[in-house]
């Protein structure tokens, strides 16, 4: 790579279940001023922009970008789309730092969002097509049985995903820009309804409006601030739903697009390295499961370090910091807010959920069955 | 109570109402949907119009054209509405400043909710069908609602493909047709163009047995949109007899809470006659009877 990349702008609005107040392109500007603000740019300054959202049908607009340009101060400027299911906030950021890391552009502005208030993700994952077999499960319904698996697998204590749904929460309090706040015992969140055994309604992810925006440039321009987030390492990477042997637990996908990341890091002990991380986590049994997938845990003792309350502010290895997608899940945004908030802590940004002298974060998203992963590490460091 | 008489009475008369020209003149336009509000001397307009003002002067005579919406400014909520009241659902009355007015009319919303209410919210009017030049002509106020509605509508040819074809064909028979690609001797089922792992066909097409084992599975109990069937029920995944991946199906016959990881199951099919090319011809999987396959037999399916 011939460049060096840093975050010096983020930004990102108030998430809520509705944002009725605004169209989508208001919905991203607000976003996107904000980042540009907090970067002490203007639109005129941005070299090239690149955007991010979920699959069309959920929002029922084909090529978002063309009527969104206008809003992001895009004329006459390259602008382009990412689009890879839920983990698509993260390869957008991705793939905007690639574009100044290549030399490309020096000055890119990233955006992703979603509406989902404008339309219904459960709809547009259960499609009648003809032949094929209606997936007649719903998203907790696909998901559900690979943590069955997991639990099995590992012999989890089965309080595992309400810790994680307790922690979120209480993290999810201490964000102003969060679509949750709710403060939640252990006893509550264990007494909500079944959904999709063993998904509990408390440990489900909401459905949001909201956009998350990011500036991201070369060396020179990094001087700006006084705090980029420099990327150290990125990585994007995919396999099939389904083949004979798949892992669906611990996909070899999301193991690989860690192994490539902490390598470009310099990371060998990704526990002791990193200082917090925000990681995809839309149902609470993902948390375990990812800290495995991802070398923060043993295989088979995740579990246990969410039950010891290891991933909690303040403890060793802190994990969704900003509460997460279980308080916060606009889908198409999810995957940045998850980068941004890395971004955040390694720059001293992120306020009441700040990790005390945090240096290197991750930033993780997934996306599909399980099977579209994206990463990146930033540091306080270049 | 008998030593007290009583007797239902109803006072009831139509009285005639000389409006006078100013309110005359408001009604009159009201009949063409038209709303208007009357000028003050000092220069407001007011709507509905006054003949004298709050300060005992006359208003003007002149009449200016108002847009029909206007902005809430206080409101209450009806939840029963009695016999008199213009709408038979729960509505607000409502306070409402029109546009480019300096008064207020009191009027309702039809709000459906108190939920959807709220001051400083826009709402337009609603003319009734048949207009008579009362204030009744405006049947009510609605809310204006900052969206719309965006309608899609795609219509596709599907074209399941050589492969998937031969398993829909099977499912005809009341076969099940797997694919195996024979470098890597792993039987998909259906078949595919390529076996992810080699990205070869799986072109050897192989009977695979309608018994299997459910690896693992979810009870679902949420009703969601799109959704087919009534919950609770129980969605698994089976690897059948013979195949190297799971396929998703119902699984029924049992109650749910017997329903365990490793249990053997048979396909349920429908009668002969009601087979097509589907996979709906398996109404769902059920327990064989035979022992749990033991964990170690399926966890690499996991």
């Amino acid at each position: 790579m011939a460049e060096q990349c840093a975050v010096i702008g983020i930004g990102q609005t108030k998430h809520r279940e509705s944002r009725r107040d605004v169209s989508m392109p208001g919905l991203i500007r607000i976003a996107a001023l904000q980042a540009l603000e907090d970067a002490d740019m203007a639109f005129e300054d941005v070299d090239a922009i690149v955007i991010g959202t979920a699959p069309d049908m959920f929002e029922g607009i084909m090529m978002p970008e063309l009527f969104l340009a206008d809003a992001l101060g895009a004329a006459g400027k390259p602008i382009f789309r990412v689009h890879t299911a839920g983990s698509v906030g993260g390869s957008t950021a991705v793939v905007a730092s690639h574009l100044v890391q290549a030399g490309v552009h020096e000055k890119v502005l990233t955006v992703a969002f979603e509406k989902q208030s404008e339309s219904n993700a459960m709809w547009a994952l259960s499609p009648a097509i003809p032949f094929q077999p209606q997936l007649v499960a719903g998203a907790g319904g696909y998901f559900a049985p690979l943590m069955r698996s997991y639990i099995r697998r590992a012999d989890a204590h089965p309080d595992t995903g309400c810790m994680v749904a307790v922690k979120d929460r209480a993290h999810g309090m201490l964000n102003p820009y969060a679509h949750l706040h709710l403060d939640q015992s252990l006893e509550e969140v264990k007494a909500a309804p079944m959904l999709w055994d063993p998904i509990r309604y408390s440990e489900t992810c909401p459905s949001s409006d909201g956009a998350v925006a990011m500036v991201l440039v070369d060396d020179k321009h990094a001087k700006r601030v006084k705090n980029p987030a420099w990327v150290r390492g990125t990585s994007v990477r995919t396999e099939r739903t389904f083949f004979a042997g798949r892992d669906q637990v611990n996909p070899r996908a999301g193991q690989q697009c860690a192994k490539d990341v902490y390598d470009q890091a310099g990371i060998t002990n990704p526990l002791s390295e990193i200082d917090c991380a925000e990681i995809y986590v839309p149902f609470s049994w993902f948390e375990p499961m990812w800290l495995e997938n991802l070398g923060f845990a043993e295989e088979g003792l995740g579990w246990k370090m969410t039950m010891e309350g290891q991933t909690k502010l303040g403890a060793n290895m802190p994990i969704n910091m900003s509460g997460g997608v279980m308080c916060t899940n606009p889908i198409g945004a999810s995957g940045m807010l998850r980068f941004a908030e890395a971004a955040r802590q390694v720059r001293g940004t992120a306020d009441k959920h700040q990790v005390d002298g945090a240096k290197v974060a991750v930033g993780h998203a997934y996306g599909g069955g399980s099977q579209f992963f994206a990463m990146w590490i930033v540091s306080s460091e270049r | 109570m008998s030593d007290f008489l009583s007797a239902p009475y109803v006072l009831e008369y139509t009285y005639t109402r000389s409006t006078g020209p100013v309110i005359a003149r408001f009604l009159e336009s009201l009949r063409y949907g038209v709303l208007e509000g009357v000028k003050t001397a000092d220069g407001r307009v007011l709507c509905p119009p006054l003949e004298y003002d709050e300060a005992g002067t006359a208003t003007t005579g002149e009449f200016v054209q108002l847009r029909p919406a206007g902005t809430v400014k206080s409101w209450t909520w009806v939840p029963k509405p009695r016999k008199g009241h213009p709408l038979d659902r729960p509505f607000a009355f409502a306070l409402i400043q029109i546009d480019g007015t300096d008064n207020a009319m009191v009027h309702l919303v039809d709000a459906e909710k108190p939920k959807r209410m709220k001051t400083g919210m826009r709402v337009r009017v609603r003319w009734a069908e048949e207009r008579n030049g009362t204030i009744r002509d405006i049947a009510c106020f609605e809310p204006v609602l900052p969206y719309l509605p965006g309608p899609v509508h795609l219509q596709y040819d599907v074209r399941p493909g050589q492969h998937y074809t031969a398993f829909l064909k099977g499912l005809e028979e009341g076969k099940l047709i797997g694919g195996c690609d024979p470098q890597s001797g792993k039987v998909y089922v259906p078949p595919r163009a390529a076996d992810p792992v080699t990205g070869d066909p799986t072109s050897e097409y192989v009977e695979v047995a309608d018994t299997g084992v459910l690896t693992t599975f979810t009870i679902i109990r949420i009703p969601f949109e799109g959704q087919k069937l009534k919950p609770p029920y129980c969605f698994g995944a089976i690897v059948l007899d013979g195949a190297d991946m799971p396929i998703y199906h119902l699984i029924s016959g049992v109650p749910y809470d017997q329903i365990r990881m490793g249990m053997r199951v048979k396909a349920k099919w429908k009668p002969r006659e009601q087979w097509e090319t589907s996979l709906e011809n398996i109404l769902y999987f059920e327990p064989t009877g035979e022992p749990d396959a033991p964990f170690e037999s399926y966890e690499e399916h996991l």
